[in-house]
């Protein structure tokens, strides 16, 4: 039996038609054609398909894509306004903090969730906040530095 | 596999009665890696968190009430709650990732039915009381006396866990939970302890409770732990007596996260730090 879902996708009241099996992570990416969350472990132990459900930082593929009936959900794909990129993105780039980018999306989907809870979170703050996103390339350390100075040129801004 | 988020908690325990393999969905973090591992293939999916008791922290009778299906991000964000039972909290906040803790809630952690799970003993050393819903109407079952054995609940068919309840808390009280892991963060309990204790104006201990997990087939409430504090004004030699009848209650399993011996040990060390927080705790509150 397939569900019409309605919800709200970065702020755009979208539908779409699903399986009770299928994952928002499945949806997302199959049946809206949002590509830029990943599917990394599948089963909520890497972050990759970090997303906001009503504002609360989750894995997309520990979520029902029925479930989201109703709810306000945000992805990576609302971080950027038009071509002005986030400062998270930005400053990712400056420090070079990703290779293969797989984890990126994710990771800047739980970056951006802290920083709107606290706006100065110390280094371990940050590392405890994203202990649920791995990345495989970095070594995380130039992830760290690059989320603190966005969160500091974000404080002066 | 149908999928049904009825309003009510008794249209629920209606729905999980009617079919032979029905599963609660409440933060999903543990069924859903289930179901896609074909661990479980239900036919039917129960989402309860349309039912406002389930998603709802309260205050009642001077204590609260937590609904089964609250996630752990949401009661660390309840101030109040959190410095009444600031250890209760901070276990169900060492479940899984910030993702994790985003949708796992107490009554799934419970219901998932590990031994390790992380907020069962610090709800069995806070006295938790688990308010039952089935198709016979509204029970009350202590948390230590749900799990049975891995995966086996003491749960009839058609009855969901729809809240707990944690009493009201004397002056002077504190509580908390440590667990041992090999790293410092995202991993399961190779010992996990919760210590809840209340102190008089003297500072003698006037009520413990210990609850212990990965130490035996369930978690457990050791009375005896807290027989031992009781009356004391929880001194080395109070700790002492604790931690031998913490050890003397361990039956643990050898696996690749720790051995017979290691746990005991381990137990005994953890339940002695715990319980010096939670003095700590109680003497300031």
């Amino acid at each position: 039996m397939k569900h019409h879902v309605t919800t709200t996708v970065n702020g755009d009241e979208v539908e779409f038609l699903c399986e009770t099996e299928q994952t928002l992570l499945e949806c997302l990416r199959e049946e809206l054609e949002l590509t830029g969350t990943k599917e990394g472990c599948g089963s909520g132990d890497c972050g990759a398909c970090s997303v906001l459900l009503d504002g609360r930082l989750v894995c997309s593929c520990l979520v029902l894509g029925v479930e989201a009936t109703g709810k306000r959900i945000e992805t990576i794909e609302g971080m950027a306004q038009g071509d002005t990129l986030h400062p998270l993105q930005r400053k990712f780039l400056e420090h070079a903090a990703l290779q293969c980018g797989i984890c990126t999306p994710g990771v800047l989907v739980a970056a951006k969730s802290l920083l709107e809870k606290n706006p100065d979170p110390s280094e371990t703050e940050v590392r405890y906040w994203l202990a649920g996103n791995l990345c495989r390339c970095t070594g995380y350390d130039k992830i760290i530095r690059a989320v603190m100075d966005a969160a500091a040129e974000m404080r002066g801004a | 596999m149908r999928y049904e988020s009825p309003d009510t908690i008794e249209a629920a325990a209606k729905l999980l009665a009617s079919e032979s393999d029905a599963r609660v969905l409440a933060g999903g973090t543990d069924l859903l890696v289930q179901i896609r591992a074909e661990v479980l293939s239900p036919s039917l999916v129960v989402d309860i968190k349309r039912i406002a008791e389930t998603r709802t922290v309260k205050e009642e009778n001077g204590g609260y009430r937590i609904g089964a299906a609250v996630p752990g991000a949401e009661l660390k964000e309840h101030p109040a709650l959190k410095k009444t039972w600031p250890g209760v909290i901070e276990a169900a906040n060492l479940i899984g990732s910030t993702q994790v803790q985003g949708r796992a809630s107490l009554g799934g952690n419970l219901c998932n039915g590990s031994p390790a799970a992380d907020s069962v003993p610090a709800m069995i050393a806070a006295g938790a009381v688990a308010s039952i819903v089935g198709p016979n109407g509204r029970r009350e079952l202590p948390v230590e006396d749900i799990m049975l054995a891995p995966r086996k609940l003491a749960l009839q068919k058609g009855e969901i866990i729809a809240s707990f309840t944690l009493p009201k808390r004397p002056p002077h009280s504190g509580d908390a939970y440590l667990r041992f892991i090999p790293r410092t963060e995202m991993d399961i309990a190779v010992v996990g302890c919760g210590v809840s204790l209340t102190l008089d104006g003297s500072g003698t201990c006037t009520a413990a409770r210990v609850g212990l997990g990965a130490v035996a087939a369930r978690p457990l409430l050791v009375e005896d732990a807290g027989k031992a504090l009781v009356g004391t004004k929880v001194d080395e030699a109070a700790l002492d007596k604790m931690v031998t009848a913490v050890r003397a209650a361990c039956k643990p399993i050898d696996d690749k996260r720790g051995t017979i011996e290691f746990r005991i040990d381990v137990a005994g060390v953890l339940a002695k730090r715990t319980a010096l927080i939670a003095l700590e705790r109680a003497r300031k509150a």
